[in-house]
């Protein structure tokens, strides 16, 4: 009689086992980074705080209602037009810009676009939007201003740093971001030549209730 | 003589012993980057409104997350502005306490750029949200972010 061997182990389905836990680590794995719109809180005020006294032709003042309504400088407006409005407003460039840290004197925007009418915005430093919302609004439509405002000034930015180095401001962050040594510190530069000339100053006003 | 009869010639079978191997490499490398949840949602997951002026948030550990939605436990009501802190329901008054215990976590040196990240549902009102910054001002916890999705820009 022949000699019996001991079979093999069949391992052919330990191929399906592996791929069946597989699939489970796919499905549960979650690679999405937390990415939202940031918002620099400003500090809290001392109790004696007088706050400055602001000329009603700076400020940009959007309103939205607990109807989710807008309301911008005294009249009804639909979300697809704010962001034109916001940019109408920053770019005015109506008169001179606040005075540097130095003391110099404020010097009118010589790169606004704007029509320069003395009852918009003076300078898109002095610019500043308040946005107010009911206790009511919705979480969803203040995002969506919110996320139109900042679009007004990502295209405002894009455009200024296209004149000045031919590169939209999206893409020269992003640069930024990669490079390192001595490309860093003149990039670094142009980024903050391009934030300051159009800052983002959003407020958020105490919502009525 | 049968001993030495010719053997038939087929096609060799493709040698599938180290497809395992290879599967399991990949499976190792998913299990390594695979991040579990850490706290459980007493909300039910918050529908995020979608935006397309977005930043990312990096470094995690110096993210402290706020969610705010729709209690999945009916005693707390159907509204959209249940506030959950950690594992908890909380309220905003807890918002502070739930800040400096984040920050005993991290350095000294690191506190200035601890970020707080507010996941809130489309549907919550503007008031709770409103409620939870004035308590982050109050323990001066100044960079914040309100979680999106990434919507399609238009």
């Amino acid at each position: 009689m022949a000699r019996r061997e001991t079979p093999e182990i069949n391992a052919g389905s330990m191929a399906d086992i592996a791929f069946l836990l597989l699939i489970f680590f796919l499905v549960t794995t979650t690679m999405n980074v937390d990415s939202g719109i940031s918002k620099k809180l400003s500090e809290k005020p001392p109790p004696d705080y007088k706050p400055p006294i602001i000329k009603e032709k700076n400020i940009f003042e959007v309103n939205i209602n607990r109807n989710n309504e807008l309301l911008v400088e005294d009249n009804r407006m639909e979300l697809s037009e704010l962001k034109e409005a916001a940019i109408k407003f920053i770019d005015n460039g109506g008169g001179d810009g606040k005075p540097g840290e130095d003391g110099t004197p404020g010097a009118p925007c010589d790169y606004c676009e704007g029509e320069r009418s003395p009852s918009s915005s003076d300078h898109p430093n002095k610019a500043i939007i308040s946005v107010q919302s009911d206790r009511g609004t919705d979480y969803g439509t203040y995002i969506e201003v919110q996320n139109e405002l900042l679009k007004a000034y990502t295209v405002l930015r894009n455009r200024l740093c296209q004149q000045r180095y031919g590169i939209a401001y999206s893409e020269l962050e992003k640069r930024y971001k990669d490079s390192r040594g001595s490309e860093k510190d003149d990039l670094k530069k142009k980024v903050e030549d391009i934030k300051t000339s159009f800052p983002q100053i959003i407020s958020d006003a105490e919502p009525t209730s | 003589m049968s001993k030495f009869k010719k053997k038939k010639k087929g096609m060799p079978a493709v040698n599938t012993a180290s497809l395992p191997d290879i599967v399991f490499m990949l499976l190792f490398f998913f299990m390594v980057t695979t991040t579990m949840r850490e706290t459980s949602l007493q909300i039910e997951a918050p529908r995020l409104p979608s935006a397309t002026e977005i930043k990312k948030l990096e470094h995690k550990s110096l993210v402290s997350t706020i969610y705010v939605g729709k209690a999945k436990d009916q005693k707390y009501g159907t509204a959209y502005n249940r506030i959950q802190l950690n594992d908890k329901i909380a309220t905003p008054e807890d918002v502070p306490s739930f800040i400096l215990r984040a920050r005993e976590e991290v350095s000294e040196g690191e506190i200035p750029f601890m970020t707080t990240s507010i996941k809130a549902d489309k549907e919550s009102s503007v008031g709770t949200i409103t409620d939870i910054r004035i308590k982050l001002r109050d323990v001066n916890a100044l960079k914040l972010s309100y979680s999106t999705q990434t919507g399609a820009d238009n």
